[in-house]
């Protein structure tokens, strides 16, 4: 329902204009968004949020005023105080250092796992559109069997065979990506696949590759655009709740997820142990919402009210 | 409308016949031997032998699928590695436990998430509309883990009115200490809320924009009447699908709130099970937590479905 109403805007007209081609439509896509997105209350407070936890995850560690695993072994479970801002945790570690080492890993991989989840989601979602017919409906039967596990469940499954590391976690949220993101492109592909241009593609005689990526995909770049937002937030969900069930980043590696976790046991003599990173999460995951919904009210796309999962 | 259902019901068997082979894939197949997840590192090759065909791991895989689904749809679901005791039996007292949680939840969240949202949808843009659209917006974008945490940083750290952990003696039933439930049911509660609200909200608008509510407004009905009558019933339509849609995510939200809370429920049982490597029982009880998920999704479908022809008939 989504794709559609995308498809009907002003993007109609750059479909009709076929000849816009991949580099150059991302580009002035991705400057149209964020421009877009500063005219609204909720993208003028996402985006500066969202810059700043990027510009942790690039350099946290290096701003940090101690190294994560440092321990003050003699000053364990401190209140916030001038030498320790945030205080510190049940090791004496500093707390405002780990949990901005910490940004790297849950960034990375909330945005490496939303992107591979987008980048099999299009292959997917696409080419079972665009062939359609009994290939379509068997891919489309087996993406509704993968989504009908909770995410984070078949998150669990994939990531105790496969154990916890770095590139399993970023494998792990991509796969759980996968079928959401197939349904949204493919509904795309099958609005666009009647398009004039794609049609007389078709008549001279292009590949279907080259149909489905140089024609159809990149009049697909404002899905594309509003879907990763979307897929980013699941994702610091996700990675963030594996981190808390301990198959996240491996201690001792500061990951918010665990130092929550790890707090539980605090919490009542010292609760900024758990309300620190607890507040990164939330504020890193409140940014991107905001971002995402300043793009949609800036596009006059109604805000996002359902959860797929 | 039997014709529906029975197509239904089909489709479901098919989910499920893939679910149940997902889940037997992922298992088994992936790189990770179950065997050496078990014994863990340095287990000798003899220990591995044994192991694999104590599991009956040295059968070839389709024949171990074969006879896994054929006993689970007798009811069977094999015996948990680690506990050394029939799953059913594992499962029953989580499987009730945690739904107690769910519906406990569910039955505070979904009444008050239709009347706010009703109540902020005719009110839109009002002082109240966007301190509540603000809220839910913020409890949308919290973990569970989060809110969990501040609750109990709240009512149980500073408060003191609540216990932060929902611990039970095994063999007793959490409704004879009902006030380990409330941090756990509210923790799920927040997040149901704000997306039910969000989408009756919206709903709401949309209907009261639409041609029908302006001719029962300018042919002089009372409010009250047009509000109920005209409004609700079609802003219900698709908030059904997306309580159904919640619910599938609440399962995963157990997972998360029970950990939290020590509760045992199913959503512990999960986590239990991957910790000791215990493969039988992992891959149960997610097939029951998927089986769940589908047929609530068919339970709103056919609510969907009788209250609108249109689909019934498509």
């Amino acid at each position: 329902m989504m794709a559609a109403q995308l498809l009907r805007g002003r993007f109609r007209e750059r479909a009709l204009r076929a000849g816009s081609r991949w580099g150059a439509a991302t580009r002035r896509a991705v400057r149209n968004e964020l421009g877009l997105a500063l005219r609204t209350t909720a993208g003028r407070i996402g985006l500066p949020l969202v810059l700043l936890y990027l510009t942790l995850a690039l350099i946290g560690s290096w701003l940090a005023p101690y190294s994560a695993t440092e321990q003050h072994l003699d000053r364990q479970l401190e209140a916030p105080s001038w030498q320790f801002w945030l205080g510190t945790d049940q090791f004496g570690r500093d707390i405002l250092s780990r949990v901005m080492s910490g940004a790297g890993s849950i960034i990375s991989m909330s945005v490496a796992g939303a992107a591979l989840g987008i980048i099999l989601g299009t292959v997917v979602g696409m080419s079972s559109g665009y062939k359609g017919g009994k290939t379509d409906e068997i891919v489309m039967r087996v993406m509704d069997g993968l989504m009908s596990f909770p995410s984070l469940l078949l998150a669990l499954l994939v990531l105790t065979t496969l154990g916890a590391s770095w590139q399993n976690i970023v494998l792990t949220i991509g796969i759980v990506f996968t079928p959401g993101v197939a349904r949204v492109m493919r509904s795309a592909t099958l609005t666009l696949k009647t398009m004039e241009f794609v049609q007389s593609a078709r008549l001279r005689g292009e590949p279907a590759p080259y149909i489905i990526f140089m024609e159809i995909l990149p009049n697909t770049v404002p899905v594309l655009v509003v879907e990763a937002s979307v897929r980013l937030s699941y994702a610091i969900l996700l990675a963030s709740s594996l981190g808390f069930l301990g198959l996240g980043v491996q201690p001792p590696s500061p990951d918010w997820g665990l130092m929550i976790s790890e707090s539980r046991r605090f919490i009542v003599d010292a609760p900024w142990v758990a309300l620190v990173p607890a507040g990164a999460v939330a504020s890193l995951v409140v940014g991107v919402n905001l971002l995402s919904d300043g793009l949609r009210q800036a596009r006059g796309l109604p805000k996002r009210e359902d959860r797929d999962e | 409308m039997l014709r529906f259902i029975l197509r239904r019901l089909s489709l479901i068997g098919v989910t499920l016949l893939v679910v149940s082979l997902a889940i037997f894939l992922v298992t088994e197949i992936l790189p990770g031997d179950v065997a050496t997840m078990i014994l863990r590192q340095g287990a000798t090759e003899e220990n591995l032998a044994v192991v694999r065909r104590d599991l009956g791991l040295d059968r070839p895989a389709h024949e171990r699928y074969l006879s896994w689904v054929g006993s689970a749809v007798r009811g069977d679901l094999g015996d948990s590695y680690k506990q050394k005791r029939p799953i059913t039996e594992v499962v029953r007292p989580r499987l009730s436990n945690s739904a107690i949680l769910a519906v406990f939840a569910f039955l505070v969240a979904v009444p008050a998430a239709v009347i706010i949202g009703v109540w902020t949808g005719v009110r839109r843009d009002t002082w109240g509309d966007r301190a509540i659209s603000i809220g839910s917006l913020v409890a949308i974008s919290l973990p569970e883990f989060v809110t969990a945490v501040l609750l109990i940083v709240i009512f149980s750290s500073t408060l003191g009115w609540l216990p932060s952990s929902s611990i039970i003696l095994p063999g007793t039933s959490p409704l004879t200490r009902p006030e380990i439930l409330v941090l756990p049911a509210l923790t799920l509660t927040g997040v149901l809320f704000a997306y039910i609200m969000r989408m009756t909200r919206a709903n709401v608008i949309e209907a009261m924009q639409s041609n029908y509510v302006r001719t029962a407004i300018l042919k002089g009905l009372p409010m009250r009447r047009v509000l109920f009558r005209h409004v609700v019933p079609n802003a219900m339509l698709p908030t059904i699908s997306v309580i159904a849609a919640n619910i599938g995510w609440m399962l995963g939200g157990l997972i998360i709130v029970e950990n939290v809370f020590a509760y045992p429920g199913l959503g512990r049982l999960v986590l239990e099970a991957t910790q000791s490597r215990d493969v039988p029982l992992l891959q149960s009880v997610t097939l029951l937590i998927a089986a769940t998920f589908a047929f609530s999704n068919l339970a709103a479908d056919l609510c969907y479905a009788a209250l609108n022809p249109r689909i019934r008939y498509a």
